[in-house]
């Protein structure tokens, strides 16, 4: 089937009209060309939004209180509630799949009152009460010293991990800042370590303006008893926290005697949902890609077949002398089917590699200019590449098979006759 | 051809024995055509039979007639038929290649040809750059390569001038003393005269048919 002499003919006829066949292989290039830069940019985009989130566990969803909207167990609504420490240990016994459910409190805000104060030097940071886990949660580098442990919380001790620019704003540059207090609302907290968040939300800056101390201690400085201002919980990986989200709800619905159908009551923000969404968004995406770009192919595809078909109508005098001299049908079609398969592969095959150096391009230029918002490196693996090929065959299969029917539709002896 | 076939032959009794150069003379419409494109397996016949060699040739598909066409039968065409994109020598070496003889022995096999026909220097030449006579000789060669048991030539000389059909003719004698079996389709009565036995057709029936002192072309040439 691959023999010298076969793939000789298929080089002679394929060059007998040289500026034609190129014609030609210029629809399947154009083609594969257009949906392989699709494809990258779909890429592209994806990784600059998944670069958008970060490290951060994305099985996460926060969970906060809100007003209570219907009356139940002879309480009122209307009624506004904390989460206690004891939700946290009935979430953990009753629901499966738990990875981090970690307990917060919170003081201050972006922009408020300044509230830490260290010597002549003040400023309004956020405090948070958090366990070591949070780190997990909400990634962030330790650039000196260390985050929070287990014996900090057993022990309630007043340390904080203060972001690098709290760091900035109470301390003079160089100045020694591990082991030195700061007054958070006026209760002494030891620094133990300064961290850095790699953001890029949009709030990359307030991001490193917080404070964690221990949630216990936390409770006890701030007179928060046993409340908890709000919780987030991270699911393992194989279980969407979107699935057991309603146990929760339930669980802490339950503890707080709220009426089961209370919708408002317990606040949320899922994660998961978000960047489920943003990958079903992707996946979307992708498959718009290989729709336009399969069907911009088709229109290649269908020239291909177009001109095998006038070659083998031009050839008809010539395949009905083959068949006089003893070619089987079968060997014609092979011929003809091999002609459009290779046609289509080589062309295709170019539309790939002018594909690459697109994406080269585009990565060199995106590498000079910097950075650019949602979109980052745009690329296709040897994945689509290889669906890509199989695309190819498929189609140059498909653009032979008329043209090959037809070669041998007509009877030896009418081809002969044509002139 | 479905609902407007047409009878053309009427009763063709004939057979030709092994090394004869017959003539089938006729004028056009006589179904001289018709007879070669049968015993050519180009068409069918729809009643009768055809014995080659032996074999019956009915119920044929396409594979098993092209396979026969290439065992049994080697063609020469008033057009001569050369594909035009391939050399004289790949020309001769096609029927080889249906065979699926190797390279090497096609390739030596068609020079061996072209040499009979007296065209070996010319092997690599493309047919345009032939004339008519040597393309007629290089498509007797090419009917030679697969060393048929018949040679069917349908107007060999119909579209050469005298002189060159005349030489065209020395060479089919030269090959027919070989031993080959011929049969020529032709109107003209020199080029009849040419051959050992004339069959005459006329309304698809057999006018006439009988042996000839054979003219030899070598002295025209």
């Amino acid at each position: 089937m691959f023999n010298k002499d076969r793939w000789r003919e298929i080089i002679q006829v394929l060059t007998a009209n040289l500026f034609r066949t190129i014609l030609t292989a210029f629809g399947v290039f154009w083609g594969i060309l257009i949906l392989i830069i699709l494809l990258a940019a779909g890429k592209g985009l994806e990784n600059g939004i998944r670069a958008d989130f970060g490290d951060i566990a994305t099985n996460t969803m926060f969970m906060w209180t809100q007003k209570v909207t219907k009356a139940y167990k002879g309480l009122p609504k209307d009624r506004v509630f904390d989460y206690k420490v004891g939700d946290v240990a009935d979430i953990w016994e009753n629901v499966d799949g738990l990875r981090f459910v970690s307990p917060r409190n919170q003081l201050g805000s972006f922009g408020g009152a300044s509230n830490v104060v260290r010597g002549l030097k003040t400023g309004a940071f956020t405090i948070y009460g958090d366990y070591p886990e949070i780190i997990k949660q909400e990634p962030m580098d330790i650039t000196s010293g260390r985050f929070l442990n287990q014996s900090d919380i057993n022990e309630k001790r007043k340390v904080a991990v203060i972001g690098i620019d709290v760091r900035s704003s109470l301390y003079e540059k160089g100045e020694a800042f591990l082991g030195t207090y700061i007054k958070i609302n006026n209760v002494n907290f030891m620094v133990i370590g300064t961290y850095k968040k790699s953001s890029a939300n949009g709030d990359g800056e307030n991001a490193q303006r917080e404070i964690y101390v221990p949630f216990t201690s936390f409770s006890q400085a701030f007179n928060r008893g046993d409340s908890v201002g709000w919780m987030a919980i991270t699911a393992v990986d194989d279980v969407p926290i979107t699935d057991i989200k309603e146990q929760i709800f339930n669980i802490v619905k339950e503890n707080h005697k709220i009426h089961p159908d209370d919708k408002r009551a317990v606040g949320h923000f899922d994660l998961n949902e978000q960047f489920q969404r943003v990958n079903s968004l992707f996946g979307a995406l992708e498959l718009i890609a290989y729709f336009v770009g399969i069907l911009v192919l088709l229109s290649g595809v269908i020239g291909v077949s177009n001109i095998m078909l006038i070659v083998v109508k031009e050839r008809t005098k010539e395949i009905g002398i083959r068949r006089a001299l003893g070619e089987s049908p079968w060997s014609i079609k092979k011929q003809i089917l091999m002609e459009s398969i290779f046609l289509t592969i080589i062309s295709g095959m170019a539309g790939i590699v002018m594909g690459a150096l697109v994406i080269y391009g585009a990565n060199f230029v995106l590498e000079a200019s910097g950075p650019v918002p949602m979109f980052t490196n745009p690329n296709v693996n040897l994945g689509v590449v290889t669906v890509a090929l199989m695309i190819l065959i498929i189609s140059g299969l498909f653009a032979g098979f008329i043209p090959a029917n037809s070669a041998i539709k007509v009877r030896p002896i009418d081809a002969l006759r044509t002139e | 051809m479905g609902s407007n076939s047409l009878h053309v032959l009427k009763g063709i009794d004939f057979s030709v024995e092994e090394g004869e150069l017959v003539a089938i003379m006729g004028s056009s419409g006589s179904g001289k055509s018709t007879l070669l494109n049968i015993l050519g397996m180009l068409d069918e016949l729809d009643e009768g039979t055809y014995d080659l060699d032996g074999v019956p040739i009915k119920d044929l598909n396409e594979t098993k007639a092209a396979n026969y066409r290439n065992k049994f039968l080697g063609f020469v065409f008033q057009s001569f038929n050369l594909i035009n994109y391939k050399s004289a020598m790949e020309n001769v070496a096609l029927p080889l290649y249906y065979q699926r003889v190797g390279r090497k022995e096609r390739q030596e096999k068609a020079l061996k040809y072209l040499e009979q026909v007296g065209l070996k220097e010319w092997a690599g030449h493309l047919p345009s750059e032939l004339s008519g006579g040597q393309k007629q000789r290089v498509a007797i060669a090419r009917a030679l390569a697969a060393e048929p048991k018949v040679l069917l030539a349908d107007e060999p000389t119909g579209a050469l001038d005298s002189k060159t059909s005349y030489e065209v003719m020395d060479l089919i004698q030269k090959i027919n003393d070989a031993g080959n079996t011929i049969l020529i389709v032709t109107h003209e009565p020199d080029i009849a005269d040419m051959c050992k036995r004339i069959v005459h057709l006329k309304d698809g029936v057999i006018l006439e048919d009988k042996k000839v002192n054979q003219v030899r072309a070598a002295q025209y040439v």
